[in-house]
């Protein structure tokens, strides 16, 4: 086991390398992830890297009581064994889960985003003036973004209003809803954000070209001009939960040993030591993920 | 003569076993591991929402903080949950030499050559 997880650990050691050298020869501002993770479900409102502690923390208690399962084997005492194994399993299950969440946020985004057709100089709200120029990202809130991607590929039952207070976008039919243009956002993920509302806002939306992002896909995303940034968080955090998820299937296995008393007939309980080993291993390579994409 | 080769009896699986007494000294010891590694994360998710990103050299030591955090937590995790400290010292070097050297010569060129690229850019443009 040993040997397999030192090349297991070349193989992430050589991603996060890859990650940090793209990261390094990057042209433009790389975004920050406490700016980019800040939602947790079912709330609104912002709890930068609340969520991926809680992931984190939720790994490290499932590998505690991982090793406590292998402490119990080496006193041949089976009970406990199934006890700790069981709840290493819900952990991970729980791991599992805030990932898929995490990853349904990312790809779905948090209002989309388009960029300037031509050179704009706007006052956000605060009073601070911005020169923006061509091909610079403008981010939409949630609200109106969650309208503006269908109106854009087309649906006939979203129209564009336009009144003397500014535009919304009016839903009609089953979900019958509406959203105004508020206000819109600069230097969303890459540095301390601005707003801009009203008529400012006006003058950004009106400089809008054809060019929308909403969330991340393989082909364009809104949290960075990189796609790279997007392809990186899929593939790394893709293949870390394809370690966690065949951990949690290898864990059953013996889990399902342990109950059926194998290794209690075999005096030992060495299996669930190996299964420990990758299982740690699994949490270990969460936390220089955990360090290298949301926090650095 | 006595072989010396053969392992009778004598494999780590049935010799790994521990008493009552030792189990809750190593179970004492879980515990406090998992308390530092929670305390370290912590403390890295409240540096991370306190400290404002800047090209400033306050942020760039706490980049550092935070990677010297991660390999003090990663330290812990290889060490007592793998409990690799407890195995034998050849077992360890194998394991650990050729990792930090490929993957410490791998960051160590990655990183240099991605600014480097970054300033040839920068100075031809």
């Amino acid at each position: 086991m040993w040997y397999f997880l030192v090349s297991d650990a070349l193989t992430f050691g050589g991603l996060l390398t890859a990650y940090g050298f793209v990261r390094a020869s990057s042209e433009d501002a790389w975004p920050i992830g406490e700016q980019v993770f800040r939602a947790l479900p079912g709330l609104e409102g912002e709890y930068p890297l609340i969520y991926v502690a809680l992931m984190t923390f939720i790994l490290i208690v499932s590998s505690v009581t991982m090793v406590l399962a292998v402490e119990a084997g080496h006193r041949n005492d089976k009970n406990s064994v199934v006890r700790w194994m069981g709840l290493t399993i819900i952990g991970g299950f729980f791991f599992l889960g805030s990932q898929a969440w995490e990853w349904s946020h990312f790809i779905h985004g948090s209002g989309g985003s388009f960029l300037l057709a031509e050179n704009v100089t706007v006052t956000s709200d605060d009073g601070e003036t911005f020169n923006l120029t061509k091909g610079d990202p403008v981010f939409m809130d949630h609200h109106f973004g969650h309208l503006a991607e269908p109106w854009l590929e087309g649906a006939a039952n979203i129209s564009l209003v336009e009144s003397d207070h500014g535009i919304k976008l009016v839903e009609v039919g089953e979900h019958s809803h509406e959203a105004a243009l508020h206000s819109l956002t600069l230097n969303k993920y890459i540095e301390n954000e601005s707003h801009v509302s009203g008529d400012e806002a006006m003058k950004l939306w009106n400089a809008r070209s054809e060019t929308f992002a909403f969330g991340a896909n393989m082909h364009d995303n809104e949290y960075a001009i990189q796609q790279s940034y997007a392809n990186f968080f899929f593939f790394i955090t893709g293949f870390h939960g394809f370690h966690v998820f065949s951990g949690v299937v290898i864990n059953i296995i013996i889990f399902i040993m342990v109950i059926k008393g194998v290794f209690e007939r075999r005096k030992h309980y060495e299996m669930v030591e190996k299964v420990g080993l990758y299982w740690h291993f699994v949490d270990l390579v969460w936390v220089f993920v955990f360090t290298f994409f949301y926090l650095v | 003569m006595e072989r010396d080769d053969l392992i009778v009896n004598d494999s780590y699986a049935l010799n790994a076993h521990h008493s009552e007494e030792e189990g809750a000294k190593i179970r004492k010891n879980i515990w406090k591991v998992t308390g530092i590694l929670t305390l370290l994360t912590t403390a890295e998710v409240m540096m991370g929402i306190y400290f404002k990103r800047a090209e400033t050299f306050t942020w760039s030591m706490i980049k550092w903080t935070f990677i010297v955090l991660t390999l003090v937590k990663a330290a812990y995790i290889v060490l007592v949950f793998m409990h690799l400290g407890d195995e034998r010292s050849n077992l360890k070097k194998v394991i650990l030499a050729p990792y930090m050297l490929f993957i410490g010569y791998l960051i160590f060129i990655a990183i240099t050559e991605g600014f480097g690229h970054l300033g040839a850019f920068n100075a031809f443009h």
